[in-house]
């Protein structure tokens, strides 16, 4: 378990470097999937995109038990938290992969007051929640 | 290359969240969630390993002049803490919370059995047009 959090940790950092090192882009995955909806600088980002889900397909195809048998909330309070999140993410500008990994990183201030503050209403969020699911 | 590039990153990104377990909802829950019975430290392992990482890269940023493949590296970061990175954190919060999914695991889930990503990316992309409407435009 730890092997694989680490190992897992090492490789999503690993592929935000490359991006950053390579092109100078810090590709934070809300910006990365907004902006290849409607945006300017397209073509990479559907390339990084087809990355993730052509390996999302992979583990589907050989590992499935990779994924959640079924989801943990019903689908409508799923279809809630994507508005939330979407909304959230455009607002702050960075998700946990853009605020938490590429700013933190960097100590940006403003990343860091939003990973404190997404990451403290997520615990209590999630705890509140699962005493009523 | 400016193909090859992120494909490659986005294939490690997905390989990441795959192997660390974070496309499953229910594995973030459990760390999140901490009056579950069972807590599971393994995205706080993640969100470590991968800061330390982070930390390195951004030193080889600073040796570089520029990119690999040409452009600019991004300015400093901005210094303004304001009710819209607030905001938008509390709602990014709230809305992880509720269900375990954040972004990019998401997207990596898309093609799998579980329907909820499939949900979960729908209504984010709508969420997301919503943000755009009511923040002036700034970087991604």
């Amino acid at each position: 378990m730890l092997v694989h959090g680490v190992l897992g940790g090492v490789l999503i950092a690993l592929s935000l470097a490359l991006m950053l090192v390579g092109t100078g882009r810090i590709a934070g995955l809300s910006g990365v999937v907004a902006l290849l909806v409607r945006g300017d600088d397209r073509a990479w980002r559907a390339w990084f995109v087809a990355g993730m889900l052509a390996v999302g397909g992979a583990y589907e195809l050989v590992a499935p038990q990779t994924f959640d048998a079924v989801a943990p909330r019903s689908l409508p309070i799923i279809a809630a938290s994507g508005v939330l999140v979407g909304i959230g993410t455009r607002l702050s500008n960075g998700c946990t992969s853009g605020h938490g990994l590429c700013g933190m990183s960097r100590l940006s201030k403003r990343s860091i007051v939003a990973t404190c503050a997404f990451f403290g209403v997520a615990v209590v969020t999630a705890t509140v929640a699962g005493r009523w699911s | 290359m400016k193909r090859a590039l992120p494909l490659v990153a986005g294939a490690m990104f997905g390989a990441g969240a795959c192997i660390s377990g974070m496309v499953r909802p229910s594995k973030v829950i459990g760390f999140l969630d901490w009056r579950s019975g069972a807590w599971d430290p393994t995205l706080l392992v993640v969100m470590v390993s991968a800061l330390v990482v982070s930390v390195l890269a951004w030193r080889i940023v600073r040796s570089l002049r520029a990119p690999w493949l040409g452009g600019n590296f991004p300015g400093p970061p901005s210094p303004a803490i304001d009710a819209k990175l607030l905001g938008g954190a509390v709602l990014f919060g709230l809305g992880w919370g509720l269900a375990g999914y954040c972004p990019g695991p998401a997207v990596v889930s898309l093609v799998s059995h579980v329907p909820g990503a499939l949900v979960f990316v729908a209504a984010m992309i709508a969420g997301m047009w919503i943000g755009d409407r009511a923040r002036i435009g700034d970087d991604g």
